[in-house]
């Protein structure tokens, strides 16, 4: 007796942020079946997710709808076979799931296997699969390299006629070029530049470091498809700290609005601006282990300094801006710190510039949605080139939704902020 | 056409050839230079989701942030394989929060009206100046069909690719599902294409042929594989096809047997589905075959009336027997529907439908003009119903179609160039349907289809089995 379910998942092909609706059909009724999702990452581990379902009388599953009773996910979680991924039994350990290369789908098979299985999943064939693809590109979207005067990074341009508004995207201190967000946020209609600001000579100066990033902003700027006055920057963690410091403190260049996601305004102590990069001078002596020997490393700015000195004078910054953090941030004080820079702005009375959003139970790597959470991964400390395993923070499920919410608003934000308002005055149609 | 005319039509083609190419990025963007100052005042955003899909899929366009009750024009442009531009456009006037919701508001003018969320591309037509007599089809299935959907200002009919469009986004449409394997077939004289589903199987299995057309057709087989059914796209047609006269089924039976015989096949599940001429061959062999018995068989735009048990070459010589029921139109369009009316009564010149022993999906056109199909469903259930096989007969009339019913959201067209295989002769055959009406029967068919082969095709889960104790 064969069981030949049909197991369709559409779209078949999506952008990374694009819902999709997995079902099964032609099953027995209330035939108990887990749904499994697979992928290899471009390091060749393997990640995996699954959930447990019971066919309706009529012989259905339907991902969307019903909920999962166990597994990698419970409820009603119509992306849980993705955000809910972990590397499978015996994989190295420390792993993080990112793709480097964006001109090519992330491809995730989907499986139908009998009754509620844990593990073995490998041992049996599925009833049925299905392949799909997550894409970080829409079709049309243009990735144009850019190595110009000491500047490295990518350029993402939407598909069409333009112009568009833009944004300067920066991802933290792990270093390296990190297209995947850039990739994205061009599918939404913003031409984005992903930069690589970790990987060069140290700056020396303060004022060095600065006309840097005022030269990589205005590349944006002077782009022929770009509006030069709808420009904005969006970083995570140490990004997040240049974007606070260019809106702060760049003479020649004003973003139109700011995203800072899971950031501070407090320098590592005891240095400067500059010296930020070189991480040279940073007191290592707050950071501990936990019961796992993970690094914590959010107490390092913490009490949140008084010293002016030591953070970014948040009264100067002149544009709106939104803070998206998690409040189980293992890897940095966000949330103090958000807290800290709203005071220093209501003083300066800038505080309705100010958004801040706080999601319960979501770590520090706040990233575009349906994306697997990792409470701790490998990291390379940049100064001491040494391995440790970085505790980020997060428990799952609220982390995904955090990735969720957050992604719609910052998006929205974006909008909102820097594709110029529809003008009244034009002629309008009589109804 | 004076030589004036000529020129401006010349200058005018050219231009927009180099527009349009600049739109699709052939030129690259060096030759765009919008103002990208403040003096830009409109900046919509469009939206296709998904930008990926399947060609039966559903997409939602929609645009926003306009003004308030600013009138536009969506329009979509595809470069077919054979480098002709196809376009549709739709007008729409933004509603109060500045937003065209495609799958909601109504097109109040353009090449479709009304509520149509696939309008963009089932009203497709080749764009002003292009050859006659076009078809669209995909003929690799490998790659997807692009379509650039464009928003313009105001309510455009032409001239529209003179100036830049507010906005525009692509859209990839796909006959192959990922995870879709498709693997040539040249085995005892076949030759076809066969699409695997992903997975391990087993699945039911399709045996697929097109029309008169011949060639080797396979995006339909692409699109049933991407549904769960291992498929073969058959070439029955052309000259490399060795179909001797007194081997009329042999090269069918062939064919069926090797989905059949494929390890991830269901042995006892494989179907048929067959148009026009692949429609007849089909009820050929579920009448005739000795040696193979289709699950069901699905009969699109087809015909019974042909001599039985005859041979390949015989049918398709036999059906330009009648060349004088052959009605020339007054634009020189070739109508061959009264070719087989009326319905002859003559047992010998049309197929024992009394044979069939599986059940039977017809669907038609009402307005076909190149076979009088309707009124041979009529005469199968009349044949059947004196058989008492009736039960096993469904047929699905779709009024005003036309004789092309293809997979769903693919341009319609009223009549194309064709080429008579036997004749080597090109002429232009009137297929018949209006447009609105032949894109709903092609949503509507290929739904049905579906369903019918998957009824059919699937085993039903035995009930059997233990159930899990809620």
């Amino acid at each position: 007796v064969t069981v030949t379910p049909i197991l369709s998942v559409l779209p078949t092909r999506g952008l990374v942020d694009e819902k999709f609706k997995v079902a099964l059909e032609n099953l027995p009724p209330r035939f108990p079946v887990t749904l499994h999702s697979l992928h290899q990452s471009e390091d060749k581990d393997y990640w995996e997710a699954f959930g447990y379902y019971v066919s309706d009388d009529r012989g259905r599953v339907t991902v969307s709808q019903d909920a999962s009773l166990g597994g990698t996910y419970t409820g009603a979680e119509p992306m849980g076979l993705l955000w809910s991924m972990r590397p499978v039994p015996g994989s190295r350990t420390g792993l993080r799931l990112r793709k480097m290369d964006v001109q090519s789908p992330m491809v995730v098979l989907i499986s139908a296997y009998k009754g509620h299985v844990f593990e073995g999943f490998r041992e049996q064939p599925p009833m049925a699969s299905a392949v799909t693809e997550r894409w970080y590109m829409a079709p049309g979207v243009q990735r144009i390299d850019i190595r110009e005067r000491g500047v490295k990074g990518t350029i993402f341009i939407p598909q069409g006629p333009g112009p568009f508004p833009g944004v300067l995207d920066m991802w933290g201190g792990g270093g390296g070029l990190v297209e995947y967000r850039s990739a994205l946020l061009a599918s939404h209609g913003f031409v984005s530049m992903a930069l690589d600001y970790l990987s060069f000579e140290t700056f020396k100066t303060h004022n060095e470091c600065l006309s840097y990033f005022e030269k990589v902003f205005s590349i944006i700027q002077q782009h022929p498809q770009v509006i030069k006055d709808r420009v904005g920057i969006c970083g995570l963690s140490l990004g997040a700290t240049v974007t606070l410091t260019m809106a702060a403190y760049c003479k020649s260049i004003s973003p139109r609005c700011c995203v800072c996601i899971s950031g501070s305004h407090v320098f590592p102590s005891g240095v400067s601006f500059a010296e930020v990069f070189q991480f040279k001078e940073m007191d290592m002596g707050k950071a501990r282990l936990d019961e796992q020997k993970r690094v914590i490393w959010r107490d390092m700015i913490l009490p949140i300094p008084t010293d002016p000195q030591r953070k970014v004078a948040m009264g100067r910054i002149k544009c709106p801006l939104l803070l998206v953090n998690g409040d189980d941030d293992q890897n940095w004080a966000t949330v103090e710190s958000a807290e800290d820079m709203a005071k220093m702005m209501r003083a300066a009375g800038n505080d309705h510039l100010l958004t801040t959003l706080t999601y319960h139970d979501a770590g520090h790597l706040i990233e575009p949605p349906y994306t697997p959470h990792f409470r701790a991964s490998n990291f390379i400390v940049q100064h001491s080139k040494q391995k440790v395993v970085m505790l980020w923070g997060g428990q799952t499920k609220p982390h995904a939704d955090a990735q969720e919410d957050s992604w719609e608003k910052i998006l929205a934000f974006l909008r909102q902020h820097l594709y110029p308002c529809p003008s009244s005055s034009l002629p309008q149609a009589k109804l």
